[in-house]
């Protein structure tokens, strides 16, 4: 029997099978309850409904962000392709009425009628307790807090009922940016310390499982890894109350059956699909299909300064020459991303980030530069990549293998763990590697002090050190904190142009959020996080 | 017949010890620090450090043994780090999923091998001899994640006939209180039947998938059984005594036929529900053997162990009752026992 003739026998098989559930009969509650609910699939759920937990994963951020409110929130701009987008610069009261910002320090007057899911009223010292905890229970929490000079629970000072005030440890640009981000979110501080112990003082086990927040949603249901279920909470203050009432979140594994669901109308929104399908469902005009660059974010090929060859920046010129940009972009990226290569010769350096840097694939000169570093011959070494990320990184890494063996690299692939891949980045021996980085702080100098600054954080996955550099990047964030505009500018462009002439790192491209959705869906903004806010969004 | 019992459930014991130190051992020696993963990407050293002193994993190992077979003669298998839930809860709600899917899968796979693999016995080297030869060997050979796959994509996304791949239970439907476990007999204890109808209907293409590939050996070992016993002298003995043919058939041969029959059943049957992984992805169905996955990718020991524990009990308790099953069917195996 052929295979065809085979999947038909099966198929009447089961066609048989499958007869008592067809005629669906759709009760009007039925019909109701899917106008006002939002279905979300996706890959991964959250796995902790806290942002303070320990090891909360990127899920558990949206949950957190529609769950809890912070005292200030971004404001909306338009964004490329008219769709909404957070403005870096605009901040908007959220659990605040208002707040002043002065030389070293910020006042925040709260809602007086803001209250907790519970119906206690949201008052000065949760803030307070919130914000020490944040500062507090470690781990990835209190270094995002750190990363604003947010440290010390003595910074955050109560003044009356509604009025907290927030003391800057030093000046520092990123301070009231660091207040609006996902982290320093007001939690019931009387509802978690009756479910706190000597163990666990700030409640961590409690709020893992349940939300504690005034947010405009609340979690009513989670099955960890199966799905989450989240009401809107009736008595939100902190903005006018959302449309959707209901969102139920269902994890999919499987990509294709989360296309299918896209497509047969059952599922309203979904990312995490490969570049491919996005692309064909962009060009099948079936669904809205957004797509965003990563804010502050970038693909790129690392190499470790610290060890021969890629010690000798002719090499790394050589490997910046040899790269195959443009056929990333079209084989592996199917058009969903900005390119960072290639700019004009003459192209003025600008102050921003990411930039795209002057390097093209020109295997010529590629030779050239390694025949210059005394390495006509090549030599051997590794290339690594996150397994957790195959979908990119594997094609990427075959490209640039294939790429490097003309110019006499050759290179072995290294497929790492999910698990194991934060360790390896921070042993810092890899020779070779692509990763993404990409910072919720959307400034130049936040990115290059975790990726290029000579204290070597994790993100200098290169190892790089260089006095001039940490000069300029130290020398831009001062300037940015007291509103030197002259110097920040010079420093910036300064930074850049060192990053591209020593080309410890070589950025691929800016990715792409992309996301899909039914068309009678509205209302999505883009977000520093890259998570959907259910607030805006609107269905029918 | 207790007495027998009690002795298997003794010699189980070493087993069941043996297989907590080399889980244990085991999932220390996998590559990746959990303490890193959870730390989350932004971390910095004093970050990891921090986090895996909270885990407790910066403590000697022999001192990690200790406090694990602790936790465990107490009844706590520790917490997932990936889900966040305690390890032996999860397993609870999780278990039946499976256990549900595998039983009904396999229940459609005997109902339709064994019949096939009696007819293709009775008449070697007939159509339906063929029919069950080529069927078993094309349902072996397809990757049950394959079947899955063209299953949904004919019946979901092309025809429509099915339900959207979404695990259990139609998402507007609220589970049943939970008395078994099992969907399809809580929403009947429940008098809930559009839930129930919801269920069934949900369970019918991953349940088809796993009958597909589980037909092969039950239909094979039936017949191979079946040829031998038809061969054999009492058979022929019965025959000339002129007992009609569906007697010697149903009563004499297949009765004794059974016995190789009910073992391959307990190797299928204890197989699907630890190798449906790869059907759980596809339809998002929330068992165990996705959950043990996903915690061996993100180097999370407790659901890994606990995992590796339960279908050990699982396999214990499921050759208790084969045995008994034997003693049941053939009386022969009762005396010696």
């Amino acid at each position: 029997m052929k295979r065809r003739d085979f999947l038909k026998s099966v198929s009447g098989l089961a066609a048989g099978a499958t007869l008592p559930a067809m005629p669906q009969v759709v009760s009007s509650a039925y019909a109701d309850a899917r106008s006002e609910t939002l279905l979300i699939v996706s890959e991964g759920g959250p796995n902790n409904l806290d942002i303070h937990g320990v090891g909360t994963n990127v899920p558990g951020y949206e949950v957190s962000w529609n769950c809890y409110d912070r005292l200030i929130s971004h404001e909306m701009k338009v964004g490329p392709g008219g769709v909404p987008y957070y403005d870096r610069d605009k901040f908007k009261p959220e659990l605040a009425e208002e707040f002043k910002i002065d030389d070293m320090s910020v006042t925040f007057k709260l809602r007086k009628n803001a209250k907790f899911h519970d119906g206690t009223p949201v008052t000065a010292k949760d803030v307070k307790w919130s914000l020490d905890r944040a500062v507090s229970v470690g781990g990835f929490p209190t270094f995002q807090m750190s990363a604003g000079s947010l440290t010390k629970p003595e910074q955050f000072v109560v003044i009356d009922d509604h009025t907290v005030r927030v003391d800057f440890l030093k000046k520092d640009r990123l301070t009231v940016p660091d207040l609006a981000v996902i982290v320093p979110c007001i939690v019931n501080s009387e509802l978690v310390k009756k479910n706190a112990n000597e163990k666990d003082p700030w409640g961590l086990e409690f709020t893992k499982q349940q939300t504690a927040g005034s947010g405009a949603y609340k979690v009513t249901k989670w099955t960890a890894g199966t799905e989450v279920i989240m009401e809107r909470n009736e008595d939100w203050v902190c903005g006018p109350l959302p449309k959707i009432k209901r969102v139920i979140w269902r994890m999919v594994p499987q990509a294709g059956n989360r296309r299918a669901l896209l497509e047969r109308g059952d599922a309203d929104i979904s990312y995490e699909l490969p570049n491919k399908d996005f692309q064909e469902m962009k060009a099948s005009g079936k669904l809205n299909v957004v797509s965003l660059p990563f804010s502050n974010g970038i693909q790129y090929i690392g190499m470790n300064v610290t060890k021969p060859p890629f010690d000798n920046p002719k090499v790394r010129q050589a490997v910046a020459y040899a790269l195959p940009y443009q056929k990333i972009m079209d084989a592996v990226m199917f058009g969903l991303a900005n390119p960072m290569f290639g700019a004009a010769k003459d192209k003025p350096t600008e102050v921003a980030w990411p930039q795209p840097h002057k390097y093209n694939t020109d295997i010529e000169k590629a030779k050239t530069l390694m025949a210059e570093a005394g390495l006509a011959g090549g030599f051997e070494t590794t290339i690594s990549f996150d397994l957790n990320f195959a979908g990119v990184n594997e094609p990427l890494c075959v490209l640039v293998q294939e790429s490097l063996a003309q110019i006499g690299i050759k290179t072995t692939i290294n497929k790492v763990p999910g698990a194991n891949w934060r360790t390896e980045l921070n042993k810092k021996e890899m020779p070779l590697f692509t990763n993404v980085f990409s910072g919720w702080l959307d400034y130049p100098e936040y990115f290059f002090y975790w990726c290029y600054h000579g204290n070597n954080s994790v993100f200098n996955t290169m190892s790089y050190k260089s006095a001039e550099m940490d000069k300029l990047i130290d020398g831009a964030r001062t300037a940015a904190a007291t509103g030197d505009m002259a110097t920040y500018d010079t420093d910036v462009k300064g930074f850049v142009d060192l990053a591209y002439t020593d080309i410890p790192r070589i950025p691929l491209y800016q990715p792409f959020v992309n996301v899909a959705m039914q068309k009678n869906i509205s209302g999505y903004q883009y977000w520093f996080h890259r998570r959907l806010d259910y607030r805006a969004m609107a269905k029918g | 017949m207790l007495t027998m019992i009690g002795k298997r459930l003794m010699f189980a014991i070493p087993s069941l010890i043996g297989v907590v130190i080399v889980t244990f051992l085991l999932t220390r020696a996998l590559p990746g620090d959990p303490a890193a993963y959870f730390a989350g990407p932004a971390a910095t050293k004093e970050a990891v450090e921090q986090i895996r002193k909270k885990l407790g994993l910066d403590k000697p190992l022999i001192e990690q043994f200790f406090r694990y077979t602790n936790d465990l003669a107490h009844g706590d298998f520790g917490n997932s780090l990936t889900t966040g839930q305690p390890v032996a809860a999860e397993i609870r709600n999780r278990l039946p999923a499976s256990a549900e899917l595998t039983l009904l899968g396999l229940i459609v796979s005997i109902v339709i091998a064994i019949p096939l693999g009696v007819l293709a016995a009775t008449r070697p080297g007939s159509w339906i001899d063929h029919l069950c030869r080529i069927t078993t060997t094309a349902g072996v050979s397809l990757p049950v994640f394959f079947t899955g796959l063209v299953l949904v994509y004919f019946f979901y996304f092309r025809l429509g006939w099915s339900p959207a791949p979404l695990g259990r239970l139609d998402v507007f439907y609220s589970a049943p209180q939970t008395v078994t476990g099992f969907y399809l007999i809580d929403t009947l204890i429940a008098r809930d039947f559009e839930a129930f109808r919801s269920a069934l209907s949900q369970l019918i293409l991953p349940a088809t998938t796993l009958a597909i590939f589980s037909l092969a050996p039950i239909a094979r070992m039936t017949r191979a059984s079946m040829l031998a016993v038809l061969s054999s002298e009492f058979v022929r003995t019965a025959r000339a005594s002129g007992l009609s043919p569906a007697t010697v058939i149903v009563t004499y041969a297949f009765r004794n036929a059974m016995l190789p029959v009910i073992t391959t059943l307990s190797m299928v049957f204890s197989f699907l529900l630890g190798a449906n992984v790869l059907m759980e992805k596809v339809f998002a169905w929330p068992g165990i053997g996705s959950y043990a996955v996903e915690a061996l990718i993100s180097s999370d020991f407790a659901p890994v162990q606990g995992f590796v524990l339960t279908m050990a009990v699982m396999y214990v308790l499921l050759n208790l009752v084969i045995d008994i099953l034997y003693g049941v069917i053939d009386p022969r195996v009762r005396l010696e026992g």
